[in-house]
């Protein structure tokens, strides 16, 4: 049967042979670039190349990149690392000739080696970006209510948080209560006081007594928290809360399941990965390496377009609720943020506007990019001293004044008030 | 239908790029690759990619030229047990209980095996992809996991790696030969990686121009060269373009058809106009084409069909 050529093939191969050691390397370099690739990936790797046998280049590497591929972003990283590991010296084509039952294989000691080495080196660099990691002073700008377009690329690092401030964090997250917060699932838990009849438990308990009584069961909806999607700006006007955001999001992607967290500037960046890190201090240094534009510009617009072009169908689904952190201070076009607020507003369940620029007693938002925003969203959540986790916390847990929020600051702008 | 004869898997690449494309599935070489794979080595294939680039399209493919029996799991938000794996027929159950009383059953054993029994339980999908027997496994289509939630997904987990099903009332139902597993995402929510280690993974992009127009002839015979030739150009510039949602392949063939009945035998800037809603399904991206992006691209896709003769 023809199905045995690849059988055939991995018998006839060499002992000696090296495919699997180098699969092994490729893999580890594959880890060292940030891909997910576990041992048994690795195995499963040998296994479909063994299966599939090496025919072209072009087999070879997509018998590799079934398996060792999850992600459809770690598919540039795998082309990369392919061409690099796979490259000169004709690296397949021996190990054709060693898999091919006809053409016995070479003695072939130094060469595999050579990719070992490389795996080594890639190694080695990564320890060595490690060290580089040097201490780069604070830039620390108070930039209130100064905003620019301008993208001005900064690094930050931040302070460390002390025990007391996680344990605080962890208390803060623990006592959060949103309202809005839960949403009922298709899915049914046993409920005394439920309204629906259980009809599979009702059975199960009436056999028990030999069918003679089949007394009902009632059962009602589970209600679970729905995902949430954060979106804190980063830029200069907002630098000094940053911190404490980030420890917020660190401490709820720590407690609840389903949370994205976004920052953007003058650009957006993806944190959910980041912030999954356990410990608080190396989430943080992570994002802080993952962000290239701390304490810049404010694009609201052209990120939030962003985020509804890129991320919106990925991460709002069954109804998300999308909290957005910002003061709203918008140089770009207005135009743009309104129609980007629109579009958000639309593919979300609920939009929260956390704005800390509130806290100042007599602050009306008459920025033209406050206006532009504050028809698309369902709730504007003041925060009026943002020192520590806290009191973002609270901000959130106060029950829903969003109409008559929205319509003050609507008044204050001589709008008609919503009915 | 006469219930068709199963045939053997492909046993290398090239048998499966022709048995795709006999099927008139135009497959590119990395798809064919990592079906083989999946079916030579058991194993769930995971394809994801945006909405309409023929992920769904695969596994019936697969299903039709293979001879198997196609199972299709929609996924959807709440998707449990019940509707799932199994349900029993509790009215049915409930006679048969009346039943035995009236002919005087008392031993409860003997009542128990008879109420859930068989002939009571409802088969849903997963239950029925389970029973292939040797040699005709049936094709089982998981479409659009990404709609159903953790929980699902977890029990998936369980289900491909064993391929066996616990009835508490019944006991273990073991696949004798495991089903050939596609499961399809548009990844409106990522996918746990335990999941995605147990599968193969595959990204299904959109077509270059040259598949793409390869595609659009074989399904839409009726169009000319030229239209054709003129559609799948038109749409790989939109694809360019930063647009909300880009046209897939399914959009292709539907604009494609949609113009042959038409009896255009070539794209004008009205009918481009009077059919973009085939094409896109934004407002806002129709709108930015029909305020003259529209007629640039079509006229860049006219000059480029001449220079290229």
């Amino acid at each position: 049967m023809a199905g045995t050529v690849a059988e055939r093939r991995a018998a006839a191969a060499d002992p000696e042979g090296r495919i699997a050691d180098n699969i092994v390397y490729f893999a580890r370099a594959l880890r060292k670039a940030g891909l997910r690739v576990g041992p048994a990936a690795v195995t499963d790797a040998i296994q479909a190349v063994l299966v599939a046998g090496i025919g072209t280049r072009d087999d070879f590497y997509w018998t590799l990149h079934s398996v060792l591929v999850t992600r459809h972003e770690d598919h540039a990283v795998f082309d990369e690392a392919f061409r690099l590991f796979w490259r000169s010296r004709e690296l397949i084509e021996k190990m054709l000739a060693m898999l091919s039952p006809i053409a016995p294989a070479p003695p072939q000691k130094e060469k595999p080696r050579a990719g070992e080495k490389r795996a080594g080196q890639a190694l080695l660099s990564s320890e060595r970006d490690d060290l580089r990691k040097e201490e780069k002073p604070e830039v620390e700008i108070d930039a209130r209510l100064t905003l620019s377009s301008r993208e001005v690329l900064r690094n930050k690092d931040f302070a460390q948080m002390t025990a007391e401030e996680i344990a605080e964090a962890r208390k803060a997250i623990g006592e959060l209560l949103m309202p809005h917060d839960r949403v009922a699932t298709r899915r049914y838990r046993p409920d005394i006081q439920g309204r629906r009849i259980d009809p599979r438990s009702m059975m199960r308990m009436g056999l028990r007594t030999g069918g003679d009584l089949i007394l009902p069961r009632y059962r009602s909806p589970r209600r679970v928290h729905p995902p949430l999607v954060v979106l804190a700006d980063i830029s200069g006007s907002m630098s000094q809360y940053t911190r404490i955001f980030l420890h917020f999001l660190h401490a709820l992607t720590e407690h609840r399941r389903r949370v994205h967290s976004f920052v953007f500037g003058t650009r957006l960046t993806n944190l959910s990965r980041q912030l999954r890190h356990r410990d608080p201090d190396e989430a943080l240094a992570q994002c802080a390496e993952a962000v290239h534009d701390w304490s810049g510009g404010t694009r609201i617009g052209e990120a939030l377009g962003t985020f509804n072009r890129l991320w919106s169908r990925r991460v709002l689904g069954q109804g998300a609720i999308v909290l957005l952190i910002t003061d709203g201070l918008e140089r770009d076009s207005i135009e743009t943020l309104s129609h980007e607020m629109e579009r958000l507003h639309k593919s979300c369940r609920r939009l929260i506007w956390l704005n800390p620029l509130l806290r100042f007693d007599g602050f009306e938002p008459r920025a033209r990019g406050m206006q532009a925003m504050l028809p698309h969203v369902d709730e504007l959540r003041p925060v009026h001293s943002l020192d520590a986790l806290s009191d973002l916390c609270e901000a959130l847990s106060t029950p829903p004044r969003a109409r008559r929020a929205v319509a003050t600051v609507n008044r204050g702008l001589g709008k008609p008030v919503p009915a | 239908m006469s219930e068709p004869k199963p045939r053997a898997l492909p046993q290398s690449i090239d048998e499966t790029v022709s048995l795709l494309n006999a099927a008139d599935y135009v497959a590119d070489r990395a798809l064919a690759t990592v079906l083989f794979l999946s079916l030579k080595m058991s194993r769930p294939l995971f394809l994801e990619g945006e909405a309409g680039v023929g992920k769904t399209e695969i596994a019936k493919v697969l299903a039709r030229s293979l001879g198997r029996r196609l199972i299709r799991l929609q996924c959807y938000e709440g998707l449990d047990v019940s509707s799932a794996v199994y349900e029993w027929n509790y009215a049915a159950q409930m006679i048969e209980i009346r039943m035995e009383e009236a002919s005087g059953v008392a031993d409860r054993d003997v009542m128990e095996h008879n109420v859930f029994s068989e002939k009571y339980l409802i088969r849903r999908p997963v239950l029925e992809a389970l029973t292939g027997t040797r040699g005709s496994a049936p094709v089982f289509l998981i479409d659009e996991l990404d709609r159903t939630d953790e929980a699902f997904e977890a029990f998936l987990l369980e289900i491909l790696s064993d391929f066996q099903v616990t009835v508490p009332e019944l006991g273990t139902i073991r696949a004798e030969e495991p089903p050939i597993v596609i499961i399809t995402t548009n990844r409106t929510r990522e996918i746990h990686d335990a999941l995605k280690r147990r599968c193969l993974y595959h990204w299904v992009d959109y077509p270059d121009a040259e598949r793409e127009l390869e595609i659009v002839r074989r399904k839409v015979p009726q169009a000319n060269s030229r239209l054709s030739e003129e559609v799948v150009n038109y749409i790989q510039k939109l694809r360019g373009m930063d647009l909300f949602k880009v046209p897939g392949v399914a959009e292709s063939i539907d604009w494609a058809s949609a113009l042959a009945e038409l009896d255009k035998v070539a794209l004008d800037p009205e009918t481009v106009s009077d059919t973009l809603g085939v094409l896109l399904k934004y407002q806002d991206d129709i709108a930015r084409l029909r305020e003259g992006e529209s007629a640039r691209i079509l006229n860049e896709v006219k000059a480029e069909l001449a220079a290229a003769g």
